[in-house]
């Protein structure tokens, strides 16, 4: 593996730390409902403040049930995913093409060099 | 996380509105000129996009025993400036909160003026900072994404302790309870955010190197130092 694909590695393998540490030191044992959103957790904290308050306009769409929105996230990752993946596989595929048409016209030269050369010769 | 359909008062929420608005609305000119100026840019901005739809999603676990999920939008602020990411972030957010019922319509104005806003500003603000003072490239990208992203989630807990002040202690106490559950969750996310956006401009230095140039995010004088400054910074 090269130095830049070791970074890389690495860098991945920080974030994956950092989400799997408070699940694997059980850092939400003290909650009743362990690893729940922060923003349930301020809606609690709002009635907690003030209890008469009452939420005035509600969403026009719901997921019906926890398995379609997270269906629904996982489509928002993949289409992002998706673009991103496109864009650097583009942009590899681009820089190779060049790389590869570059060795192609610097044949194509010495080719032709070599042909100019025999063709002078001859007369 | 944003704040829910609904949780924020009408005069409350009409006010972010109001106070997003022009950002978004001067977001979209610049977005429209630098493609007409760029067309290249587009892709580059397509995936700064998608960069800030694949983090947003991504809810992930923190010490506080809650989840919560990074914003994305300072490697675009980095890349194309500010106002830009107004527009890449109302459109996440809209994407949001119209199939996800994640945030809300109402709270819209509210949640595009922390996410929108104030994160991309206050990220690429410390970014331009720290590279002025010659903090190697990649560190300074650190930098900014985490700002970026910590500093939206204050803002959230800003604009919910100014609507729903504690009765006992006011607005400070109810800063302090929104703080722990909105930005102290964060600290974490956030260094994960600016991690792989580190991850992400380290892909573009190899990938994308002149695009990076035009952008002013690569120096390329013809002085050494300033190539070994970012050769240093790709090695990183």
């Amino acid at each position: 593996m090269s130095r830049n694909a070791r970074i890389n590695t690495l860098l991945l393998l920080l974030v994956a730390a950092l989400a799997v540490i408070p699940l694997a030191f059980g850092l939400g044992d003290h909650k009743e409902e362990p690893f729940a959103g922060a923003d349930g957790e301020a809606e609690t904290a709002i009635t907690e403040i003030d209890p008469d308050y009452e939420p005035w306009f509600s969403p026009l769409y719901e997921p019906p049930s926890g398995e379609v929105e997270s269906a629904l996230f996982a489509l928002q990752a993949a289409i992002g995913a998706g673009v991103l993946a496109y864009y650097f596989g583009l942009r590899r595929g681009r820089r190779q093409g060049e790389a590869r048409a570059r060795e192609r016209s610097v044949a194509v030269d010495t080719d032709a060099g070599a042909r100019t050369g025999a063709d002078g010769g001859r007369d | 996380m944003h704040i829910a359909e609904g949780f924020l008062p009408p005069a409350h929420a009409v006010a972010w509105g109001v106070a997003s608005a022009p950002f978004v609305v001067h977001g979209a000119r610049s977005l429209v000129r630098d493609v007409r100026e760029h067309p290249e840019s587009t892709l580059l901005l397509g995936a700064s996009g998608a960069f800030t739809f694949v983090l947003s999603a991504l809810k992930l676990p923190s010490v506080t025993g809650s989840c919560s999920h990074p914003t994305g939008t300072g490697l675009g602020a980095i890349l194309f400036r500010p106002p830009v990411m107004a527009v890449l972030g109302t459109i996440t957010l809209l994407f949001q909160a119209l199939l996800l019922a994640h945030g809300g319509l109402t709270t819209l104005g509210a949640n595009v003026f922390s996410l929108a806003v104030v994160g991309p500003w206050a990220g690429y603000g410390v970014y331009r900072l720290l590279r002025r003072y010659g903090v190697p490239l990649m560190g300074a990208v650190f930098c900014g994404a985490f700002v970026a992203d910590l500093s939206t989630y204050c803002v959230t807990s800003v604009q919910l302790a100014l609507a729903f002040p504690d009765p006992g202690s006011g607005f400070l106490g109810a800063l302090g309870k929104f703080g722990s559950i909105f930005a102290v969750t964060q600290i974490p996310l956030a260094v994960s955010e600016g991690l792989l956006t580190v991850l992400v401009m380290r892909l573009l230095v190899q990938s994308s190197k002149g695009e990076l140039t035009r952008l002013g995010v690569l120096v390329t004088s013809a002085a050494g130092g300033k190539r070994a400054e970012s050769a240093g910074a790709v090695a990183r």
